[in-house]
């Protein structure tokens, strides 16, 4: 490949934080203006790539768009080594859209600016680097590098508990990622001759591991990747990281950050460790299942509008890791990538949402609001919208996730799986009822005209970054076709893998 | 013993500072001890040619295989010089201010402690080891208890005195036993009559194992591993900030590097699989372990700054030590270059607190309140060093912290790797404690922080080194592995 497009999606960022940096700190305009121009590159270099992907390499699962391996440290035979394939390319594309998208949301962030936009774009960094790394060092730095602007994102902009959430959020991720270190050492050292290389590991692993340490590796792995997820009992960090983050980071961690968990599965440890998959099938499908079931109930029980979009998360990442169960059905695992995607459009657009509403009453109480529909015209049919897709409204991308994931998971063959995949579809009906509540009380009902005859309706920045989501949700509701025909080369060639 | 071979050339460096350490003394005092500057200049541009001599001039065995200038000791001695030329560098405004009557024996002693640890580095035998050493820890005792007027600071110096002439007596007493049963005191041929002792005897007797035992004890107590930590922390905390930091890199890396020099080159012998129940290895194993819960965990519990890095290093010799136990040229380049990352993070970190202490006279962690927006460039330096310490990539910390552990699960050693691990997230709350005190909470936003261009110059340089040996490791860690291949490990 002549043009490293894959560097140039990770750096670019890193670029304008760097350029950021001798910007005058009291320039407000400038430091926005100069940070969306540098996420907004990488967002039309992803756009271009999975145009280009679609429409040239999607027929087969190679990895494409390759750089490297170059040398990079040669006594650990870590490399330089980038490419993508049917699973990244989606992910490319969430992050590139999503970033842009919060970082222009964030042009009302009034306080040390210049800091948090810097902060942003090496987030932005970080987070493309994890979706195209195909070396285990490379990916493991890209996991931890975003951690520190997370940290200070949540920690120096987020509300009233940020210091807790803040090094929660750090201590938790920190803790997993030490297990996914110790997985990676032993694959390296049990690989002859060693090599740290993804690919390669993923043909010859399942050759050298012997049962006990493919189970070893496999938990390890699994521990960090489902803090991120984050898989129920590892959820804990979540809404306090959630509720705490300026609205633009609630964006990214519900829109990327907990794809990484998911992503970080798909792509190394279920091809790796095909025995351990099988092995673990179940339990994973039940930890899915308490997930979706454990998240709707406590959304129900919320009475902070953020803290319900915060769980529901929760719920609905479950639904992933019910069909990463289902290793057996390319279906399944379709639902999973589905469900990934429209989560991070509907979650991110509902945390917008949540958050220009709070920027105007300063309070996400759901009691205190009541027939916002007759004030806010607008404003109310977008949260309706998202709440639609949120619940799995046919039409909307959440359908056709929830969808492919049930029917993925009932037909895998796998036993059990047709009674956890019953029980999972109450969760259907429970986000329905605690999302048609949320509508119900806040939105319709009487208004409150003394306390919020004051409120302005959805501005038109706010607008243009919600209508790009909207658009995406229902497009991929009525045509699910181009997104599944884009992974479905890689998907086929991933269930054959974990069928060793 | 047919000639005794002169080579004098091999240490011209350490002759040189030696010299220059006098060289620096006597301008300060003929100069009426008036220009507090020049004097430190002066100092660092001594360490910095010592450097270029040293450049010219390694390589090679004189003194009847006593000083060996090889590639390992070279290695060190760059840890060394660096870990001076930052104490001396953040030390100018101490110099100006507090010690003004003695800052030429002030830097001079830095001077012959260096020397000390150059000769230490390089020695391939137990008596100039054991000089070495000597000369190195008796200028620190002065150094510790540099203010003569503060309470903390004579008790530390007096601490430090008490402590290390024990361990000295213990360390020499294990040396004398091992002398007695190999009759020699050549580390090569102890390594080959221990050898042959084994082959005839099959087995070693309680004797052997004393000496072992003690002279772990005496070098530990050097290295402040558990459970002989307990003066370090009080140790530091009086100390003069700048001599803090460089007992907690320059002396550790000393006694580092007289641990491998006696064990895994002297005593590789106890390695072998047969000798498994008497390996020094496990015994150090478990000392690592207990230095890295003990070290980590205590650390989260302290309020001043400087007690609390001092409880970290405890905790990061520990991790160093799981290179040192994996036996192998992997294990020995991971312990060469933690160390080297170690320096600039640990030095910058003590640069930084020496900064604020002689604007704010306060170590209290508490005091940090805000400076993010008083002095943004000295907190992002502050942060970046801890983020180091802490080991988030892609900053040097991380890539030493890789290193280890892999040298670890190398050996066999999942139980220690997975502990050091679990500690470090520990280590990440105490660590991120002082970062969130500095960006997450207001404070005193008038507080005005000008660092003088020398501190400067030690913080441009640990923020550098950790950055670009972070990311580009590769040229260290050539050298550390050139380096470790001396002891030709598996």
């Amino acid at each position: 490949m002549d043009f490293p497009v894959l560097s140039y999606l990770i750096f670019i960022p890193l670029i304008g934080a760097v350029f950021l940096l001798f910007l005058p700190k009291d320039k407000f305009g400038l430091i926005r203006w100069t940070s969306a121009f540098f996420s907004f590159v990488p967002m039309v270099l992803s756009f271009w790539l999975t145009y280009d992907y679609f429409f040239n390499f999607s027929q087969t699962a190679d990895f494409y768009y390759m750089e490297g391996p170059l040398s990079w440290i040669s006594l650990l035979n870590a490399n330089y080594f980038l490419g993508v394939d049917g699973i990244s390319v989606p992910m490319l594309f969430l992050t590139g859209l999503l970033s842009f998208i919060s970082i222009v949301a964030s042009f009302n962030i009034a306080v040390r600016v210049k800091e948090y936009f810097i902060f942003f774009l090496l987030l932005e960094t970080g987070m493309m680097g994890v979706f195209c790394a195909l070396d285990f060092f490379l990916f493991y730095v890209f996991w931890e590098v975003m951690l520190v602007p997370m940290y200070f994102l949540i920690g120096i902009w987020g509300g009233p508990r940020k210091e807790y959430a803040a090094i929660k959020f750090f201590l938790y991720t920190l803790f997993g990622s030490i297990f996914m270190l110790v997985a990676i050492l032993v694959l390296y050292f049990s690989s002859d001759p060693h090599t740290l290389n993804i690919l390669e590991l993923i043909q010859t692993a399942p050759g050298f591991l012997t049962h006990g340490l493919q189970l070893f590796c496999f938990v390890f792995f699994f521990i960090a990747f489902a803090i991120k997820v984050p898989v129920w009992p590892f959820h804990t960090w979540l809404p306090d990281a959630h509720v705490q983050a300026p609205t633009a980071v609630s964006v990214i961690l519900a829109g990327v950050l907990l794809k990484m968990g998911t992503y970080g599965m798909l792509r190394i440890s279920w091809p790796m460790l095909p025995e351990a998959t099988r092995y673990f099938a179940i339990p994973i499908a039940i930890l899915g299942l308490i997930g979706i079931i454990y998240g709707a109930l406590v959304s129900m029980a919320q009475t902070d509008l953020k803290k319900l979009v915060a769980y529901s998360s929760v719920s609905h990442m479950g639904y992933c890791m019910l069909s990463l169960g289902a290793f057996s059905s390319v279906t399944a695992i379709t639902g999973c990538m589905f469900q990934m995607v429209s989560h991070g459009l509907i979650t991110g657009a509902l945390f917008l949402l949540v958050g220009v509403l709070y920027d105007r009453a300063h309070t996400r109480e759901i009691a205190a609001f009541g027939g916002l529909g007759a004030k806010l015209p607008i404003y109310t049919g977008l949260m309706v919208l998202f709440s639609m897709a949120s619940l799995g409204l046919p039409g909307m991308s959440g359908f056709v996730s929830e969808f492919m994931v049930f029917i993925g998971a009932f037909g895998s063959g796998i036993p059990h799986f047709q009674l956890i995949t019953a029980l999972a579809v109450l969760g259907v009906v429970l986000t329905a009822g605690y999302m048609l509540r949320m509508v119900q009380r806040m939105l319709l009902g009487e208004f409150n005209k003394e306390k919020w005859g004051g409120l302005t309706e959805i501005n038109t920045r706010e607008l243009i970054i919600v209508s790009p989501l909207a658009l995406l949700t229902i497009a991929i509701g009525f045509f699910p076709a181009p997104l599944s025909d884009l992974m479905e080369a890689t998907i086929t060639n991933l269930v054959q893998l974990m069928a060793r | 013993m047919e000639t005794f071979d002169y080579n004098l050339k091999l240490i011209i460096p350490e002759m040189f500072l030696f010299v220059w350490a006098l060289v620096v003394i006597v301008f300060d005092i003929s100069s009426k001890r008036r220009n507090s500057d020049s004097v430190g200049y002066l100092t660092m541009a001594g360490l910095a040619i010592t450097a270029v001599l040293l450049y010219n001039f390694h390589g090679g065995i004189s003194f009847n295989n006593m000083f060996s200038s090889d590639i390992l000791a070279l290695f060190f001695k760059v840890i060394f010089l660096g870990s001076a030329f930052m104490a001396v560098g953040s030390s100018f405004g101490l110099a100006s201010d507090k010690i003004k009557n003695h800052r030429g024996e002030y830097y001079g002693l830095i001077l012959f402690s260096t020397v000390g640890m150059m000769f230490l580095s390089s020695s391939n035998e137990l008596i100039s080891l054991y000089v070495g050493l000597e000369l190195t820890t008796i200028p620190l005792f002065v150094l510790a208890a540099f203010y003569k007027d503060k309470k903390t600071s004579v008790e530390a110096g007096m601490k430090y005195l008490i402590v290390g002439a024990f361990s000295s007596a213990v360390l020499l007493y294990g040396l004398s036993l091992l002398y007695g049963f190999t009759g020699t005191t050549d580390l090569t041929m102890i390594k080959i009559n221990l050898s042959l002792l084994f082959l005839s005897a099959g087995k070693i007797g309680p004797g052997l194992i004393l000496a072992i035992v003690m002279i772990i004890a005496g070098i530990s107590f050097k290295l402040a591993l558990v459970p002989f930590h307990m003066w370090a922390p009080d140790v530091y905390q009086g100390a003069p900030t700048p001599i803090t930091a460089f007992l907690s890199v320059g002396s550790k890396a000393a006694g580092v590097v007289a641990f491998a020099r006696i064990f895994v080159h002297g005593l590789i012998a106890f390695v072998d699989p047969v000798m498994k129940p008497l390996d020094w290895g496990i015994i150090v194993a478990v000392m690592a372990a207990a230095a890295m819960v003990v070290g980590n965990i205590t650390a989260l519990r302290q309020h001043n700054i400087k007690r609390m890095l001092a409880y970290s290093s405890i905790a990061q010799v520990g991790y160093l030590m799981i290179g040192m136990v994996a036996v192998s040229e992997l294990g020995i380049a991971s312990v060469g270059f933690y160390m080297f990352m170690y320096l600039f993070a640990n030095m910058g970190a003590f640069a930084v607190a020496t900064i604020f202490e002689d604007k704010t006279g306060s170590s209290s962690i508490s005091s940090y309140k805000g400076l993010s927006k008083s002095a943004p460039a000295l907190s992002a330096c502050m942060a970046i060093f801890l983020l180091s310490l802490t080991g988030i990539p892609p900053l040097g910390g991380f890539a030493a912290k890789y290193i280890v552990f892999a040298a670890g699960i190398q050996a066999g050693y999942y139980w220690l790797v997975i502990l050091g691990l679990l500690t470090s997230v520990v280590a990440l709350y105490y660590y991120a404690n002082v970062i969130k005190t500095m960006y997450f909470s207001d404070g005193n936003s008038d507080l005005k922080i000008n660092i003088h261009p020398a501190a400067r110059l030690v913080l441009v340089i640990g923020v550098i080194g950790v950055i670009i040996f972070g990311i580009y490791p590769e040229p260290i860690l050539n050298f550390a592995m050139e380096s470790a291949a001396l002891f030709a490990l598996p």
